[in-house]
């Protein structure tokens, strides 16, 4: 019951042929079931959302003056983005604060600009700039831009390299060195929390645009952020922004921010 | 056999020891989900998101795509095959699926590991949701590690 070379040659060829094509059949079989559904099935923005064609909001300066105008905003944010406290700075997760001129405007200034100016506090957040350095950074896609000029964050693909954090000019991401779910104060169920390592930030609350609802922070300022559609020349943010003197964050970076700071929008600033 | 009884004694060990781990563990890891076949038939007629038959065998690819479109492309509506509207969010399934129990704070409610969870008859149509057929197969999806149960407690 001997076979030859030429025999068992034919022999695995034709086993390996089987096996192969075999598995093919089962794949292709398996796949079709899951394109069955999908295929017709369809996905589509909800009928409430707000849309644009670029996101932008204005910081007007003269209603951020005291620690109540800043705490208000602040707090809204974290209350529903379940952000932790976790009370040190190296751990610190923020997606809108308040900073001062020397972290915010330094680089590009006027050299003599007026003292006053320099002691102002500012409300900062990410900056959904136009050409994002930290979208380019990213090298799974888990930070991308959105075609409304939204730069958002996907924490599914987010690896935890960080690299967005050091390609962003502005300091406007934090990165959750441990789990954040025991520094929570009152969690919401309506948006998840983040894990221990990966980098969050401001979205400019896609998730409540999707609602149809302006960004908390927006519904909390009292008029001091003003939020809308920067292509649309009718829009309010549209209006301050070419009719009054607005500055925006190191824009000699060319990352062009799409948040504008206005100077002098009350009587004084 | 040149020293056969040494061989044949070190193969018995080494198969022996190979096999060990399924005689250690036999009877024990492999208890099956309870009562599956009863608990499916008693929600075969019911209609998911897509029919029963479908979601039993692709939810994972459809919770994917249902994530990929709402993170990704900003879509937050799904339309199934029957032409019924559903809003792509966690809630929408544990509006159904649900083993949260009373006792669990806000937030550390895990219907995919929780092995204590308990139905709520009034909501949920099996008690078989999530956990038992995951740990079956030893499958943990880490939704829950950031995701909540919708209402947490009073639910």
């Amino acid at each position: 019951m001997s076979i030859n070379r030429r025999q068992f040659l034919r022999r695995v060829g034709l086993v390996s042929a089987l096996g192969l094509g075999g598995s093919f059949v089962i794949t292709s079989l398996r796949g079709k079931k899951v394109e069955a559904a999908s295929s017709v099935a369809e996905y589509e923005t909800s009928k409430d959302a707000l849309v644009a064609k670029h996101w932008a909001m204005v910081v007007d300066m003269s209603k951020f003056k005291t620690e109540e105008d800043f705490k208000k905003v602040v707090d809204s944010c974290v209350s529903i983005h379940n952000i932790p406290d976790i009370g040190n700075l190296k751990d610190e997760i923020k997606w809108i604060w308040e900073d001062d001129y020397e972290h915010t405007f330094s680089g590009g200034e006027n050299e003599y600009l007026t003292e006053s100016f320099k002691k102002l506090p500012f409300a900062v957040i990410c900056n959904h700039c136009e050409n994002p350095p930290c979208v380019k950074a990213c090298p799974t896609g888990a930070t991308f831009k959105r075609p409304d000029g939204i730069v958002d964050m996907d924490y599914h693909r987010c690896i935890g390299c960080r690299f967005c954090m050091g390609a962003c000019p502005y300091g406007a991401r934090s990165f959750n060195w441990r789990d954040p779910r025991p520094f929570i104060k009152k969690i919401d169920p309506d948006f998840p929390t983040r894990t221990q390592g990966v980098v969050e930030k401001c979205t400019f609350c896609v998730e409540r645009l999707a609602d149809g609802v302006m960004p908390a922070c927006v519904e909390a300022s009292n008029g001091g952020l003003i939020f809308g559609d920067l292509d649309d020349p009718n829009s309010e943010v549209r209006k301050i922004i070419s009719t009054k003197y607005t500055i925006r964050r190191k824009v000699e970076l060319g990352t062009q921010p799409s948040v504008y700071y206005l100077i002098g929008g009350g009587n004084n600033a | 056999m040149y020293k056969g009884g040494r061989i044949i004694a070190s193969l018995i060990i080494f198969v022996a020891f190979l096999t060990f781990p399924f005689f250690y563990n036999m009877g024990k890891a492999n208890a099956g989900p309870v009562n599956l076949t009863a608990n499916i038939q008693k929600i075969a007629n019911t209609q998911c998101v897509e029919p029963a038959e479908f979601m039993r065998a692709n939810h994972m690819q459809l919770l994917n795509q249902w994530r990929n479109a709402y993170v990704r492309d900003g879509q937050t509506v799904y339309t199934n095959s029957q032409g019924e509207k559903f809003n792509i969010d966690l809630s929408t399934c544990i509006k159904c699926h649900s083993t949260g129990t009373e006792s669990n704070p806000v937030g550390t409610i895990n219907p995919a590991t929780n092995p204590v969870g308990v139905s709520n008859p009034a909501l949920n149509t099996s008690d078989q949701f999530c956990i038992s057929c995951h740990n079956y197969v030893s499958v943990k999806p880490t939704c829950w590690s950031c995701h909540s149960e919708t209402g947490g407690a009073t639910k």
